[in-house]
């Protein structure tokens, strides 16, 4: 117990030097009081004042965004100078009189200025108005006197100097809205700032955006800069290169003109878009200058709908173009050989109902390269039939169709391939066998997106290979300045024999040497191809499809083609699409023609180097 | 273990406990009404921060009533152990941490973001009581250099990060627990004790005769954010927020300095200031009331402890929190460079939370323990 014992003493000697401990604390806080007595108490009327004129004023600088370039370097996005009109309201003194003397200066509307002043955004500084024209700035800077607040700083405005070409690629920038500022993927940007809203604009913002730097100045009682305090250079954005050949997106969006349609070319091997194009379009620097909410509600009312990007939201059965897939069904499950002979008479009775050939009085004794070559639809109606939905939904899903191609662009849709599955789950209905022989030429509840298309076009020229479309092909580090090429995306083999694909690629090649695209028949470069035609409004299964040219303008088909040349060793691949023009053969071939010969112009002239 | 039990204190909560309590959720209310105020009409993603702040709070008691429950010399022996995976986790934030503002101090978990360099605080109370309370330690080496070196490695790593104020804050805690074992030398004592108390305002005072630039220098050297608009803006800023409040406030929201964001991190390291400027001196004043009555009872604590591991555990809790509350506010009040300290139970930051309650709960165990007899 003696341990004991001097554990207690030692106890009683700790425990007593305890109070040292709490005389130093005691000591420590008083000082703190005191402090805060002299701050608060005695100098704190002075301190009143100092905040009441607090004169600094942190400022917000904003980064240059990266350029936008495409595979040759062709500028395609840039920054130019303008004026942006800010209010700072710490400086503001008459707010209602503020309200009514803006708008003698500066085209906007009272209401516009009181809603952004009253949004949330707690930075000093509300940008009023973006891009306001030089006489206006002067207008504002000789009434600076009245107008206490006003703050013109120049900055960077995004430009887009090719207008509307490529706009639905390219997208537009905008300023962070209230919603996206509450939405967690944006919890590191503050209010005010611009980033993309659309687009590749969109979807490579964090490698655009740069970062913002901050300038605390000391300002004068009107809120004028008088010195700067402190400075943190904002740090500019990356430059990217896109994939896009922006000769063949020019020319693709030209050959649509005025009509609404998409076209999409890809190099088949690495999955670079070389053009994407969809019509109508829009001028992205209309958008991206801070739009007026009374043009937005006009763009998003407009019923050709421009905003949408048809080459990837666009969702159209695929017509006769699916018999490529039918094709690779009947194949690799041996339903049917690829020379077995089918007679077709023009109709296949089925049940009740009976099912008509496009073509009256049918295409004879037909083989599959002949059944591609015409696009007989008899052959396909049999071979469906003895198929079954749910092979002819698998091998749809293995060429991509039914799910994204995960393209970085916002809002892509899906398509759909219906199943038994499918149709008992979201219909609550059994899935009946004529439904199968509507899908087996590409119509009944089959869409799909431009771009997937041109993806299957892709996997048919490569063999099987599949890769994933890609828009960024490189981008160079501002702070750097180093170019750093993007990694060829990663490819799958699909597990289909070459076999199959010499035997369908035999039939797209007969299609434009004698079947229904002899307008896509090149001089200078073999092509195969498909044609399709999207029903619009579903005709009765034997009604007549011949009637087609009479039809009022939107009720008649889209036209599709899809292609992919040379034929031997395929360069690119392309889907065209085009609303209500009909057969493919007749609309959309030719298009798809001049694009690839063009293509094959840029190939013999030069290499495309960065 | 049911001799052990028997000795607990199984009465429940008494007068003390709940004023204990009470002092406690004060104190972390006034800090979340100032977080409020600071952020809660801002656009922020998600969840506010006050109630993010408030979660913590809740987490915290959690922790708390653990900390409670499992009788202290159990965590004691345990403190080693505790002790290594701190070490361990800090070497893994200097390797994979997240960095932010220019140092590396958190380990992202999921959505959250732990701080190693809080937690590690727990196993080093623990283990300084349990090292001077196993036997009596005589003679330098054993000590004082032996637990030098363990505590060293741990003060290192945070400096590292870089994060000036843990590292002091890991230091003042190891001094003080020295002071209160007793160093054979007693003038030795008093001088650190000395140097310690002072150390705020000595540092001021050598300071205040450094030229700018040298200012400038050490202090983006020790802390490279500390003061991003240099010049000392920040703590200007941080002064006048806390002298216009004068004596009675500017009332909730009512302050500039807070809304007009002149003050920078108003809801972190700068909470104080938001609170002097919109309660004035006498908020001020009640606060640090709160505090100085924690750090009393927690003193009380350590006095009627029934042996040297809760003694020495209660003063260690005791300057933990003591040392955040007198650097934070000698920091925000112009007396004592920007540095970079939380104030604790007040600023927003859920491992300081968790940490801090935890440390009053072990503050409690060893209250209710007390009546057990050798």
């Amino acid at each position: 117990m003696l341990d004991t014992s001097r554990q207690a003493n030692e106890l009683a000697d700790i425990q007593n030097r305890l109070i040292f401990v709490k005389i130093g604390f005691l000591m420590l806080l008083v000082l703190l009081g005191l402090r805060l007595w002299q701050l608060q108490v005695r100098d704190g009327f002075h301190y009143q004042e100092l905040a009441r004129d607090n004169r600094t004023r942190s400022i917000v600088l904003e980064p240059a965004r990266g350029l936008l370039y495409d595979r040759n370097g062709e500028l395609l996005a840039n920054n130019i100078p303008s004026f942006q009109l800010y209010v700072s309201l710490e400086d503001i003194q008459d707010r209602e009189a503020l309200l009514a003397q803006l708008p003698h200066y500066v085209d906007i509307d009272q209401q516009e200025i009181s809603n952004k002043l009253s949004m949330k955004s707690r930075r000093g500084r509300v940008k009023i108005k973006a891009d306001i024209t030089l006489k206006e700035a002067a207008l504002i800077e000789s009434h600076r006197l009245e107008l206490p607040g006003v703050v013109i700083q120049p900055e960077y405005q995004r430009h887009y100097p090719l207008n509307n070409y490529a706009s639905h690629v390219l997208g537009y920038v905008g300023e962070i809205s209230e919603s996206q500022l509450k939405d967690p993927e944006f919890s590191n940007l503050q209010g005010g700032r611009i980033i993309g809203q659309n687009g590749v604009e969109r979807t490579f913002d964090e490698y655009l955006l740069g970062e913002t730097g901050e300038e605390v100045i000391e300002v004068d009682a009107l809120g004028y800069p008088k010195r700067s305090l402190s400075v943190r250079r904002p740090l500019a954005g990356d430059d990217l290169y896109l994939t896009l050949d922006i000769r063949l997106q020019r020319l693709a969006e030209d050959l649509l003109g005025q009509e609404a349609g998409a076209i999409v070319a890809l190099n088949p091997w690495n999955g670079d878009i070389l053009a994407l194009a969809s019509k109508p379009g829009f001028n992205p620097n209309d958008v991206s200058g801070g739009i007026s909410a009374k043009d937005w509600q006009r763009f998003i009312k407009d019923t050709r709908h421009p905003l949408t990007n048809r080459a990837i939201q666009g969702q159209y059965p695929p017509g006769s173009v699916f018999k490529i897939i039918m094709a690779a069904a009947l194949l690799e499950t041996q339903t049917l050989g690829a020379q077995e002979m089918i007679p077709c008479h023009g109709t296949f009775p089925f049940g009740r109902r009976v099912f008509r050939d496009w073509k009256a009085g049918g295409h004879g004794q037909v083989d599959l390269t002949k059944a591609i070559a015409e696009s007989c639809d008899v052959y396909f109606y049999k071979a469906g039939n003895q198929l079954g939905i749910d092979p002819i939904a698998t091998y749809a899903r293995l060429f991509g169709l039914g799910e994204k191609t995960g393209i970085a662009l916002p809002s892509e849709r899906s398509g759909l391939v219906p199943s038994s599955e499918w149709k008992k789950r979201v219909k609550r209905e059994p899935w009946y066998p004529g439904e199968t022989i509507s899908i087996s030429i590409g119509q009944g509840f089959l869409t799909v997106t431009p771009i997937q298309m041109a993806k299957v076009a892709s996997i048919v020229a490569t063999n099987g290979r599949v890769v994933q479309p890609r828009l960024l092909k490189a981008s160079r580090l501002r702070r750097t300045g180093t170019l750093k090429e993007k990694p060829e995306p990663p490819f799958r083999q699909l597990a289909i024999s070459p076999q199959t694909f010499a035997h369908i690629k035999k039939g797209l090649a007969a299609v434009v040497t004698k079947g229904t695209a002899k307008l896509a028949q090149s001089e200078i470069v073999s092509i195969a191809g498909k044609t399709g035609t999207a029903q619009v409004v579903a005709l009765k299964p034997d009604g007549d499809k011949g009637k087609n040219k009479e039809l009022q303008k939107e009720f008649r088909d889209h036209a599709w083609f899809v292609a992919f040349a040379p034929v031997e060793h395929p360069k690119i691949a392309v889907a065209v699409l085009v609303e209500h023009m009909g057969h493919g053969g007749s609309a959309s071939a030719p298009l798809a023609k001049t694009l690839i010969e063009a293509y094959m112009g840029f190939e013999t002239i030069q290499e495309p180097s960065l | 273990m049911p001799l052990m039990n028997d000795n607990v204190n199984r009465r429940g909560l008494d007068a003390f406990d709940w004023c204990f309590l009470g002092v406690i959720m004060a104190i972390i209310s006034a800090g979340i009404l100032s977080i409020y105020s600071v952020t809660n009409p801002q656009t922020t993603a998600g969840f506010p921060i006050y109630l993010k702040q408030a979660t913590w709070m809740v987490v915290g008691f959690l922790a708390f009533l653990v900390a409670v429950g499992i009788d202290y010399h159990k965590l004691a022996r345990l403190s080693y152990l505790l002790y290594g995976i701190g070490l361990i986790l800090l070497i893994i934030v200097l390797i994979a941490g997240k960095t932010s503002r220019g140092s590396q101090r958190w380990i992202p978990l999921g959505p959250f973001a732990v701080q190693p360099s809080e937690f590690i605080k727990i196993p080093l109370l623990l283990m300084l009581a349990a090292y001077y309370g196993a036997s009596t330690r005589e003679g330098w080496v054993r000590r004082l250099i032996i637990p030098g070196l363990i505590v060293l490695p741990g003060f290192l790593l945070i400096l590292k990060q870089p994060d000036l104020g843990s590292s002091l804050g890991f230091l003042a805690i190891f001094l003080v627990v020295i002071l209160t074992v007793g160093m054979k030398s007693k003038a030795f004592g008093f001088v650190i004790l000395a140097a310690l108390m002072l150390f705020p305002f000595a540092w001021g005072g050598v300071w205040g005769s450094l030229h700018e630039y040298q200012q400038d220098r050490i202090l983006s050297f020790v802390d490279p954010n500390s003061d991003p608009g240099g010049k000392g803006y920040h703590g200007l800023q941080s002064r006048i927020a806390i002298g216009s409040g004068q004596l009675l406030g500017k009332g909730l929201y009512g302050g500039t300095q807070t809304q007009f964001k002149f003050l920078p991190e108003g809801h972190t390291d700068f909470v104080f200031a938001v609170f002097a400027e919109e309660w004035g001196f006498i908020g001020s004043m009640v606060l640090l009331s709160l505090y100085i009555l924690l750090f009393l009872m927690g003193l009380e604590i350590a006095f009627k402890a029934k042996d040297i591991v809760g003694t020495l555990l209660a003063v260690g809790v005791v300057t933990m929190i003591a040392f955040g509350v007198v650097v934070n506010i000698a920091m925000t009040s112009g007396l004592a460079p920007v540095v970079g300290i939380p104030l604790p139970l007040m600023s927003y930051g859920g491992s300081a939370m968790v940490v801090n309650l935890t440390a009053l709960g072990l503050l409690l165990n060893v209250k209710r323990r007390r009546l057990s007899l050798l």
